[in-house]
């Protein structure tokens, strides 16, 4: 048995035991250990991962298995992991780990809401291992139903609203994805062999490219909604303002980072000449995501619409490096998807825990929050510092590498598309200055402040463990660089290959 | 004809228990009708051999078996559903008549799917529908019951008509009602065409696809929950089975034309009854519309031919047995103990009774086809069915309309769970039976997704269809 399955099978033991807990305290405890050890098990397959490519395993997949699960239509339940799945993994374990500890006091109805919250990192890991695109697909929508629970009882504000438009959008998006993936499976074998859905074995054949015309735009889109694609979008802001704090982690972290993948594992490696024929398309509108999500934040008062912007601009970057379709580029993409996840779930779990002790997100109505919570004001700071892209923090290396890798197309439709992107890094700047300005500097605002207490050993916790792996991508970033670069190989080749 | 000869002997074993229990026990019909029903049905999975009878009138075989099987332990978890609800004062003079109606009706449905010729087809269609008139007036003092009689017995007549009428037809054009020999002449002659055309027609009421469904809502909400419950699921899943087995055994030739036409009432039935849906705050009118926009997605199931569309649309009235019967089970219990039935008062029912409300949300996301439960299994196989005749825009349609009922099945769910209620239905203990009904729909609705080899048999069965 692959040591992938303990990666679902982990989360779902986990919720059986949180099932015969007593109360919110027993749950808590339960869902730390459990997402404790998923944690481990991800630092395991990380080093067992490098072990299998330094005695030189050269498979695409690797810790692979494969169950026949409904053979008339040749559907299997089809695992593996390629270095860039590993370090997703790696990112999902990292952010449900801290988000476990950001809810450390959720009382109304903990159970449900730590059985919800880990049923939806089930689905979220479920999706990274699997190799057939049925499989993929179910735990996919495993991944979004939650959402709806968690938003609609535990949420804030105009709750209902958000949490039914954030369902019904993404499903939505499933649905184009449905007839993408059933286009596939039809084509999947031209000359009269078996039927698969297991992508690897598509990947060998070659869809007749009238046909990859067709289905591009149903995958592309269908993951698209959920990594925010403009002008798909909207679901974004409204769902993550209205989200429990750990479900803003998880979902700008983790769960958007779902749709970048699936848009190159899926949609650009399956139909390799379709996406470069309609690349344009969608470099405009991720361009649009870019700049707008960037201008969006600027105008926002609310401390978690900030960062929803702001996450549909970076998002919208993952996105933009992914199309532009060379390795250095898409090396970045894969980079600030990770980078993205640590930061924006550090962000959401400072907000969350500011919100916790001011009862408001208006930035307008705090100030000098530095001289009365110190530790979460520079842990502010640092994530702020982090998402501008200062060097030594993950965020750098991450666009950095995007700008580059873009910059290497010699015409002048991607230098332009390049150029304007790059200025959404000065209106990030702007965006994260003004709040740390307006939040963190200057006089106490309020007296009541004052009283407030600083961040509690979970809170420490939490947001200590995102910090970490910021800093440690910033610095050593050849190390996460070269696990993605070698399993970009056949895709990119294969992208290339079809020009 | 096991099934059939089973379920007389049951319904004479009911009536002699009518004429010689008093009045003092008449309680005790109820379980042992229940036993013996549940022994005709276990009986039912016994190993069956195929074959067919008085001169190719009746038919049988594996994929039959297996449809008269699924069709029991729907009938299974009705009749523990309505025990309760029967146990009452004033329905306790009447109980075997329920038994007796509902028995009669489902031994219709039985001789309708074993036909092979129009004869015993329209002779199990009417058993089948006629009786049901009753039952659904069984509640006969409550003006809204009698109105949903009367108004079935309208309905059910004129489609029958309409139906015979295009027999008539087909009669006419090709000189037998057999069905292999009706196959044989049928041709695209206008006369054969119209025909064809009467017999979807009739098929569309009995089946409630739009914009055959006006019955469906007033019949649905006015009769007794329990008899809704076996309108929706079992009578319904009946007709769609001798749909599928009449379209694929003696109009293939026609199969272009009907695949036009199925694609348009498709279309119409899900887009329509989602629009309806959508507005409904009764809670059986709700129902009454999921499940007309169920049987529109049902038609793209059989769109996809006789092996993969049939397998998949038998599969699916499996899965749409346990699944339907779940979200029933629940508001029957809540409709027995507190006469409420409309969305609003579900407001906070998971903090007075958190496990209907599992029950519930579970039985509603299978209905929207969400995973891991088996609605998604079945959803997902009939979109791969249409699919594979590269019907794909159909599927975006049907895919897009899959999503708008989830916002309706989410507002069931985000009553239960999100919003308050000052007057929340108070906690209560479900009887007995109710409780292993809903746990059977439960079990059904996590295993049937996951357990492949029902859908492994059930193709191998359709092999079968045509050998008699």
């Amino acid at each position: 048995m692959s040591i992938l399955n303990l990666f679902v099978i982990v989360p779902v033991l986990t919720v059986f035991a949180i099932l015969f807990t007593k109360d919110f305290k027993g749950a808590r405890v339960v869902s730390a250990i459990g997402m404790g050890i998923q944690l481990l098990l991800a630092a395991y397959l990380i080093f067992a991962y490098l072990d299998l490519r330094a005695i030189g395993i050269t498979d695409e997949m690797v810790f692979t298995q494969d169950i026949l699960w409904f053979p008339m239509l040749n559907i299997h339940y089809a695992i593996g992991v390629d270095g860039i799945a590993v370090s997703m993994i790696a990112l999902t374990a990292i952010v449900v780990f801290a988000g476990v500890f950001a809810s450390w006091e959720v009382d109304n109805l903990a159970r449900e809401f730590f059985i919800s919250l880990i049923l939806l990192a089930t689905g979220v890991f479920g999706f990274f291992i699997s190799l057939d695109l049925f499989t993929m697909f179910l735990f996919y929508e495993i991944a979004v139903i939650p959402m709806y629970l968690l938003i609609g009882i535990w949420g804030s504000g105009p709750k209902e609203y958000s949490a039914m438009k954030l369902t019904l959008m993404l499903m939505g998006g499933s649905a184009l994805l449905l007839v993408g993936l059933l286009g596939l499976y039809f084509y999947s074998a031209p000359d009269g062999g078996p039927l698969t859905f297991n992508i690897l074995e598509i990947a060998k054949v070659h869809i007749p490219v009238e046909m990859q015309r067709l289905f591009f735009p149903f995958l592309f889109v269908g993951f698209g909604v959920l990594g925010a694609l403009f002008p798909f979008h909207t679901w974004s802001p409204d769902g993550h303002a209205s989200a429990p704090t750990a479900v803003s982690m998880l979902h700008a972290g983790v769960l958007m980072k779902l749709g970048g993948y699936g848009c190159f594992r899926v949609a650009m490696f399956l139909l390799p000449e379709a996406a470069n024929e309609m690349a344009w398309i969608f470099i405009i509108l991720t361009t649009i995501s870019v700049v707008y999500g960037a201008f969006g934040a600027i105008w926002q008062k609310d401390l978690k619409y900030i960062n929803a912007y702001s996450s549909v601009s970076h998002c919208g970057l993952v996105l933009f490096a992914l199309l532009m379709m060379n390795e250095t580029a898409m090396d970045g993409a894969i980079l600030q998807m990770i980078s993205h996840g640590l930061m924006t779930a550090l962000f959401f779990a400072l907000i969350g825990m500011i919100y916790g002790r001011t009862h408001t997100r208006m930035i307008d109505q705090m100030g000098g929050l530095m001289k009365v919570i110190p530790f979460l004001s520079v842990v502010y700071v640092i994530a702020g510092l982090a998402s501008l892209g200062l060097p030594g923090l993950s965020g750098f290396v991450a666009e950095m590498t995007i700008f580059v890798g873009a910059f290497q197309h010699p015409d002048i439709f991607h230098r332009a598309a390049t150029i304007i992107a790059i200025s959404s890094i000065v209106i990030t700047a702007v965006y994260i200055l003004r709040v740390v300005g307006i939040l963190l500097l200057g006089p106490v605002k309020n007296t009541d402040y004052n009283l407030l207490t600083d961040a509690r050993w979970y809170e420490r916790l939490s947001t200590i463990t995102l910090l970490v792996a910021i800093a440690g991508i910033g610095m050593f970033p050849f190390w996460l660089s070269d696990t993605i670069m070698n399993s970009l190989g056949p895709i990119v080749s294969r992208l290339l290959a079809v020009v | 004809m096991r099934h059939e000869v089973l379920l007389l002997a049951v319904i004479i074993l009911i009536l002699l228990m009518e004429i010689f229990v008093g009045k003092a026990n008449r309680k005790a019909i109820i379980p042992v009708s229940i036993g013996l029903f549940l022994l005709s049905t276990l009986a039912g999975f016994l190993p069956a051999e195929s074959g067919q009878l008085f001169g190719d009138m009746y038919r049988t075989n594996g994929l039959i078996v297996s449809m008269k099987n699924i069709l029991n332990i729907g009938v299974l978890i009705v009749m523990l559903l309505s025990a309760e609800w029967l146990r009452k004062e004033e329905n306790l003079d009447k109980v075997s008549e329920y038994y007796l109606i509902m028995l009669s009706t489902l031994v219709g449905m039985f001789y309708m799917i074993s036909s092979g010729d129009f004869l015993m087809f329209y002779l199990g269609l009417e058993l089948a529908s006629i009786p049901m008139a009753a039952l659904a007036a069984y509640d006969k003092f409550r003006n809204s019951s009698a109105e949903a009689g009367i108004k079935f017995i309208f309905s059910s007549a004129l489609s029958s008509g309409v139906l015979l009428y295009g027999l008539s037809m087909i009669y006419a054009s090709t000189g037998s009602i057999y069905f292999t020999e009706v196959a044989a002449h049928m041709g695209e002659q206008p006369l054969q065409v119209l025909g064809f055309i009467f017999f979807l027609a009739g098929m569309g009421f009995k089946i409630s696809l739009v914009p055959f469904h006006f019955w469906t809502a007033d019949v649905y909400e006015g009769a007794p929950i329990s008899v809704t419950s076996y309108l929706s699921v079992i009578s319904k899943g009946a007709a769609i089975f001798i749909f599928s087995i009449v379209l694929f055994s003696v109009f293939p030739m026609l199969e272009p034309l009907w695949q036009e036409l199925l694609y348009v009432l498709a279309i119409l039935t899900m887009t329509l009854a989602n629009l309806f849906a959508v507005r409904q705050n009764n809670i059986k009118r709700f129902l009454a519309f999921s499940s007309i926009a169920q049987a529109g997605f049902i038609l793209l199931g059989i769109m996809g031919g006789p092996h993969l569309g049939l397998t998949t649309v038998v599969y699916f009235i499996l899965v749409y047995v346990f699944t339907n019967l779940g979200a029933f089970g629940v508001a029957i219990s809540i409709s027995d103990k507190t006469g409420k039935e409309n969305i609003n008062d579900y407001n906070g029912l998971y903090k007075t009774n958190p496990m209907l409300s599992l029950t519930m949300m579970l039985a509603l996301f299978s209905l929207a086809g969400i995973p891991p439960v088996a609605g998604f299994f079945g959803k997902f196989f009939l979109f791969t069915s249409a699919a594979s005749k590269g019907y794909y825009i159909l599927v975006l349609i049907a895919v897009l309309n899959a999503t708008i009922s989830l916002y309706y099945y989410l507002r069931v769910v985000k009553a239960m769970f999100i919003e308050k209620s000052d007057h929340p239905i108070a906690p209560f203990r479900s009887s007995l039976s109710t409780r292993m009904a809903l746990a059977l729909c439960v079990a059904g609705t996590f295993a049937v997704g996951f357990i492949s080899w029902i859908y492994e048999y059930l193709y191998d069965m359709t092999y079968l269809l045509f050998i008699f």
